[in-house]
């Protein structure tokens, strides 16, 4: 696993490995904030953000704990690594943007239990890769994540405008428009190797 | 901490029907989505990650509650992440010993019921109010019926998919596969179908005094 070029892990992760539409992480912020394209866009930029820094921050920890023969603590400290990273983020928004402040509201705070963030940190752990092969996997996975929020988006507000059955509306309509989104990411199975 | 609204603390059998049923986390609540459609390729793997997500959501809630006087407000969830991060680790490697091949099928999606918004979700709105035995029989319940909706969506891709049931097959050899169903797309649709069955049941039902079920699981799916 540990061979794949940087081109074929970023082609992987943002279509035929798409985070959210094969490897179902970040389910919640993405039936959550995908009511209008105007969230889902900056939350996807803002998780990309904290996916880049978890992934480099869990590259560093391993080259502590795996020589010290620590694996067990590996996950408690991804997962504080990651908190911080998210406050950071959060102080950020809140000083240079407070309306998206605002809009994002607990779905901000909430990219610290997002799988992605932790998934990235994991998988690449468990892949194996090496510096650049890891960030490479964190920015790609960070834009898939980014796309298929703006997909879901863009296509719920099209929605929003037809006649939808009252039973189907809500969490079911969006589970089958990704079941289709889903459908349609696996026929890029094959691109990049 | 004590809040004025909370009357009656002690464990009862309502609270821990409720988390099977009413307020089930996935059907009503739409919480931990990702190990529920990741994994749910067939009952078996469903079995496995609702009993691992059900151990760390009794244990973390108990000891969530156990400390809650202790733990400053400011640093609660950072507390919280942690407790579940210590009894996820722990259950990272007892599955490791009891089963290797359980371990390889879940792979990180065990580790990842760290970041299962269920467990935190229970930690903070239940543990942190209620003595040790009720939260710890909240979370038995919720942690049940977490395993009971994975179990209803496994159940029905692993028939749909492979056409087999916890490993027997159930129909003659000529069945053809649904292939698509043990695909990350067949996840959606079952969880949509069974979301639509629910609503469809609730619609019929015309209960007018339980207006409130759609926006607060809404709100609260995080």
């Amino acid at each position: 696993m540990a061979q794949e070029s940087l081109g074929q892990i970023l082609v992987t992760t943002i279509l035929s490995g798409n985070f959210v539409l094969a490897m179902f992480l970040g389910m919640c912020p993405f039936l959550g904030v995908t009511h209008s394209l105007a969230v889902a866009f900056p939350l996807g930029l803002a998780t990309t953000f904290v996916i880049a820094i978890a992934s480099l921050s869990a590259y560093l920890l391993n080259m502590v704990l795996t020589p010290l023969h620590l694996e067990f603590l590996r996950l408690i400290c991804y997962i504080v690594v990651i908190a911080a990273a998210v406050q950071l983020v959060e102080m950020f928004v809140k000083k240079h943007s407070p309306s998206l402040f605002r809009a994002l509201g607990i779905y901000l705070p909430l990219i610290t239990t997002n799988c992605a963030v932790l998934g990235v940190a994991l998988f690449q752990t468990a892949r194996e890769y090496d510096f650049m092969q890891s960030m490479t996997f964190a920015i790609g996975g960070g834009a898939g994540f980014t796309l298929a929020m703006v997909l879901l988006a863009s296509v719920r507000e099209r929605i929003q405008l037809s006649d939808v059955p009252g039973v189907l509306q809500g969490t079911a309509m969006s589970l089958m428009l990704a079941g289709i989104l889903s459908l349609g990411f696996m026929g890029f199975a094959g691109v990049g190797g | 901490m004590s809040f004025p609204g909370v009357q009656d603390t002690r464990p009862n059998w309502d609270e821990f029907m409720e988390g099977i049923w009413q307020r089930n986390p996935v059907f009503v609540m739409v919480l931990g989505m990702c190990p529920t459609l990741a994994v749910t390729v067939s009952a078996i793997n469903s079995i496995s990650m609702g009993l691992a997500t059900t151990f760390v959501l009794a244990a973390s809630c108990w000891l969530v509650s156990l400390m809650r006087k202790m733990i400053p407000k400011e640093v609660r969830i950072a507390t919280y992440i942690v407790i579940i991060a210590t009894f996820v680790t722990v259950t990272d490697y007892a599955i490791q010993a009891i089963s290797l091949e359980m371990y390889e099928a879940l792979g990180a999606y065990i580790q990842l019921i760290v970041a299962n918004c269920l467990v935190l979700g229970r930690a903070e709105a239940h543990a942190a109010r209620f003595p040790p035995m009720a939260a710890l029989f909240n979370a038995t319940g919720m942690g049940l019926g977490f395993t009971l909706g994975l179990v209803m969506i496994g159940g029905v891709r692993e028939i749909l998919g492979s056409g087999t049931l916890l490993g027997v097959p159930l129909f003659g050899a000529d069945f053809q596969p649904w292939v698509v169903m043990v695909l990350p797309p067949g996840g959606f649709f079952v969880m949509g179908a069974w979301l639509l069955l629910f609503a469809i049941y609730r619609a019929r039902k015309q209960r007018p005094d339980k207006p409130g079920i759609k926006p607060d699981a809404v709100k609260q799916a995080s």
